[in-house]
C-alpha cells in the first residue's frame, strides 16, 4: 500500500485523468504579478518573450514597472544588475537557452560576484519544449546556474508551486534562477501544501528506493511509485524542487533508509540534480546513484510523449529502472 | 568635497599620475596606459566639482553614480579614490596582494564606493544604463550616472544593446565617457576592429555626442556639464586622450596597456630598473616645464 504524505494535503485527484493541467510557467506570472502588488520595487524586464514567459499579466497591471528589452539577453541581465543597484528588485525572463544560456558571464560577473538581487527566470526549459526543436530545449542550465556562487537554483514541479516560489523569491535579497517548463503539467499540490525554498518534500514513503525528481518530471516519478507499488515494490518520492542549496537532511536520511537512488530530471545530468545529488552523497554517504536525465545529449523535435519516451524520461522508463535497481538491490 | 581650479586640478592629476606608477610597480602587474591617460578625466569628475558624492557616506543615497566599465583601468579610480578620502594613500600598496580590497579588477563587494563590479569589458553601459532608468523611475532629478568606457569595448555586442537601450529611453541622467586612446592589447583599434565614425555610430542611436580633448580641463568640464544640460537624450563624450599621457615612452604605445613599469625591457624604452624614476621625474617636472624637481 502507499503512503502518500498526508501532511502535504495533495489534490486528491492525483492519480485520476481528472487532475488539472496547467503550464508551470503559468504559476510564476501570477507569482509575479501578486509580489507586484505588495512590492512596488519589483521590476519585470522581458526580452520579446512576454507572453511565452507569463510576464503579460505583470505588464498590463504594473506598466510603469514592465521594461521591454528587446532581444538582447546580455542587455537584459546587466539592465536588471544596474536597476538592482538603485533599489529595485528585476525578475528577468526569457527562454532558458538564451538566459541564463547566452548571458552566463553576465551573471556570474554582474549578478552574483556584485551580489546583486536579480531573479533571472529560464523558460521553456527541457525537451519537453517539444517541436520547437534542440536549440529551444535548454538542458543545460541547471549546471550552469548551481555552479555559480551566491546563486539560488529552484526547479518547480507544477503551476501552484511555482506561484509559491516566485512569491517566496521575491522576499529574498539574493539572485536566484527559476526554471519553467512550456508543457501543461499535472496540477498536483494545492494551496494547502507547504512549501519551503530549500526544503525538499516527501511526497511519498518508501523503503525500497529513493526517487528524487524535480520539474515536471516529479509527477512522473509519483505516477512510477504508485505503478511500482501495485508489483510489490516501496518507492519513496522527493519534490526536490531547491536544487542549491540542497536539502541535505532529507535526501541523506531517505538514502539511509533505502541504499539505493535515482534522481530524475529533464536536463542534463552532469551538473543538474544528478550532480547534485551524487556530490552530496559520495561525500556523505556513499550509495548507488542511478541518473535519470538526458544522458550527454541534445534534444529534437516531437511531442513530449515520443520525447520524454526517447530519452528515458517517462513514467514507465522511471518505473523499469526503479525495478532493476531494487532487485540488483536484493540481489547484491 | 573642495573644488580645485583648472591649474589646481593639472596639479593634482600629475600627482594621481605619480600615485598610479608608484602602486602598479609595487604590485608588479596591472594596466599602466589607460589609467595614465584617463588621469585628468577622473581629476576633473572626482575634484572639479563635476560629481557628487561623499567619501565618509560611500552608499549616500543622493550621490551620483561612477561605473567603470573598462575595470582593468581601475589604479586611477583606485588613487581618485584614495586621494578623495575614501581610503589612505598607504593602502595603495596593497594593489592585487592577497587579502586587498583594491582587487586586480574592482569587486564592489570588497571596496565601499566602487558601483559595480567589472573587468569582462562590454557590460558597464548596461548596468549604468539599468541605475540611470531606476533613478528616473523614483523621479530622482538631479543624480548623474556617469559610465566611463574604453574604446576597445566598442568591440562587445553587449555595449551596443546598451546603447539602444539608453538611446530608446532617452536616459538623460546617463552620460558615457569613452577613453579613446586608440589602443588595445593586440594593437590599434582601427587595425584590430575598427570602430569609426564613432561620433556617427552614437547620434545614429540616439545620442547626443561631444568630442574632446581628454586632457582640457576647460573641455572636460564644459563637455560634461552640458550633458547634465541636454534633456532629450544620454550623452556620450568622446574623450581622445593619449594613452600613457606624461610618460614619454609610455605615450601613444599600445605595448604599454597592460603591464607595470619596471617589470620588463621594451625596445626602444629605459630599461626596467630606469622605467619608474625616469616616469616619476618626468611627471613631477612636468615633462621639463620645471627645470628641476626642486625649483
Amino acid at each position: 500500500m502507499m503512503e502518500i504524505n498526508k501532511a502535504l494535503h495533495l489534490d486528491n485527484k492525483i492519480f485520476t485523468s481528472d487532475i488539472s493541467q496547467e503550464p508551470i510557467r503559468k504559476g510564476f506570472g501570477q507569482g509575479l504579478t501578486e509580489s507586484g502588488h505588495t512590492d512596488t520595487s519589483i521590476v519585470a524586464l522581458s526580452a520579446d518573450l512576454t507572453e511565452s514567459t507569463q510576464m503579460e499579466q505583470f505588464k498590463d497591471n504594473f506598466p510603469d514597472r514592465f521594461i521591454e528589452i528587446g532581444v538582447a539577453e546580455q542587455n537584459l541581465v546587466t539592465v536588471a544588475s544596474g536597476l538592482a543597484a538603485v533599489g529595485k528588485k528585476p525578475f528577468i525572463t526569457s527562454y532558458a537557452g538564451f538566459s541564463p544560456g547566452r548571458n552566463w558571464e553576465q551573471i556570474r560577473t554582474t549578478v552574483c560576484l556584485n551580489d546583486r538581487n536579480v531573479k533571472i527566470v529560464g523558460a521553456h526549459a527541457g525537451v519537453s519544449v517539444g517541436p520547437d526543436g534542440a536549440t529551444h530545449q535548454m538542458l543545460e542550465d541547471i549546471a550552469l546556474m548551481r555552479v555559480l556562487p551566491n546563486m539560488v537554483v529552484v526547479v518547480p514541479s507544477d503551476s501552484v508551486e511555482a506561484r509559491k516560489a516566485t512569491i517566496q523569491l521575491a522576499k529574498t535579497n539574493k539572485p536566484a534562477y527559476i526554471r519553467l517548463a512550456r508543457d501543461k503539467t499535472a496540477v498536483y499540490t494545492t494551496e494547502k501544501t507547504p512549501f519551503r525554498l530549500g526544503i525538499a518534500q516527501l511526497l511519498i514513503e518508501g523503503s525500497d528506493i529513493t526517487m528524487v525528481a524535480c520539474g515536471p518530471l516529479v509527477y512522473e516519478a509519483m505516477l512510477a511509485a504508485e505503478s511500482l507499488s501495485k508489483q510489490g515494490i516501496s518507492a519513496e518520492v522527493i519534490n526536490c524542487h531547491t536544487i542549491k542549496p540542497i536539502d541535505e537532511t532529507t535526501i541523506l536520511k531517505s538514502a539511509n533508509k533505502t541504499r539505493v537512488v535515482i534522481t530524475i530530471e529533464e536536463a542534463q545530468v552532469t551538473g543538474g540534480l544528478g550532480g547534485a545529488i551524487s556530490e552530496l552523497l559520495s561525500e556523505k554517504l556513499p550509495t548507488r546513484v542511478f541518473r535519470i536525465g538526458v544522458q550527454n545529449r541534445f534534444g529534437q523535435s516531437g511531442t513530449v510523449a515520443e520525447l520524454w519516451k526517447e530519452y528515458g524520461l517517462d513514467s514507465i522508463s522511471i518505473h523499469n529502472t526503479a525495478k532493476s535497481l531494487v532487485e540488483s538491490k536484493l540481489n547484491a | 568635497m573642495k573644488v580645485l581650479s583648472h591649474k589646481e586640478l593639472e596639479l593634482k592629476a600629475d600627482n594621481i599620475r605619480q600615485d598610479i606608477l608608484r602602486m602598479l610597480a609595487h604590485a608588479g602587474s596591472g594596466h599602466s596606459a589607460g589609467p595614465l591617460g584617463m588621469s585628468d578625466i577622473f581629476t576633473a569628475l572626482y575634484f572639479g566639482g563635476l560629481m557628487n558624492y561623499d567619501p565618509k557616506k560611500p552608499e549616500w543615497d543622493q550621490r551620483d553614480r561612477l561605473v567603470l566599465s573598462n575595470g582593468h583601468i581601475n589604479p586611477v579610480l583606485y588613487v581618485s579614490m584614495a586621494h578623495a578620502g575614501y581610503f589612505t594613500r598607504e593602502e595603495l600598496k596593497t594593489l592585487r596582494k592577497f587579502g586587498t580590497r583594491l582587487q586586480g579588477h574592482p569587486e564592489r563587494v570588497r571596496l565601499p564606493g566602487l558601483e559595480s563590479t567589472s573587468g569582462p569589458l562590454g557590460s558597464g553601459l548596461s548596468q549604468a544604463s539599468g541605475m540611470a532608468y531606476g533613478l528616473n523611475m523614483d523621479g530622482q532629478k538631479n543624480q548623474h550616472v556617469f559610465c566611463l568606457t574604453s574604446d576597445g569595448e566598442h568591440q562587445e555586442g553587449n555595449t551596443w544593446e546598451a546603447i539602444m537601450f539608453a538611446g530608446k529611453n532617452r536616459l538623460r541622467n546617463l552620460t558615457a565617457i569613452i577613453d579613446r586612446n586608440n589602443i588595445q592589447i593586440d594593437g590599434y583599434t582601427e587595425d584590430i576592429m575598427p570602430l569609426e565614425p564613432l561620433a556617427m555610430k552614437y547620434q545614429s542611436f540616439n545620442w547626443h555626442v561631444i568630442e574632446i580633448d581628454g586632457h582640457n580641463f576647460d573641455e572636460i568640464s564644459g563637455a560634461v556639464n552640458q550633458a547634465k544640460a541636454i534633456f532629450e537624450k544620454p550623452t556620450c563624450i568622446i574623450a581622445h586622450t593619449v594613452p600613457g599621457k606624461g610618460v614619454d615612452f609610455m605615450e601613444f604605445d599600445y605595448r604599454w596597456h597592460g603591464i607595470p613599469p619596471g617589470k620588463q625591457d621594451l625596445p626602444g624604452d629605459p630599461k626596467a630598473k630606469d622605467q619608474l624614476k625616469i616616469a616619476l621625474n618626468e611627471l613631477r617636472t612636468l615633462k621639463g616645464k620645471i627645470l628641476s624637481e626642486h625649483e
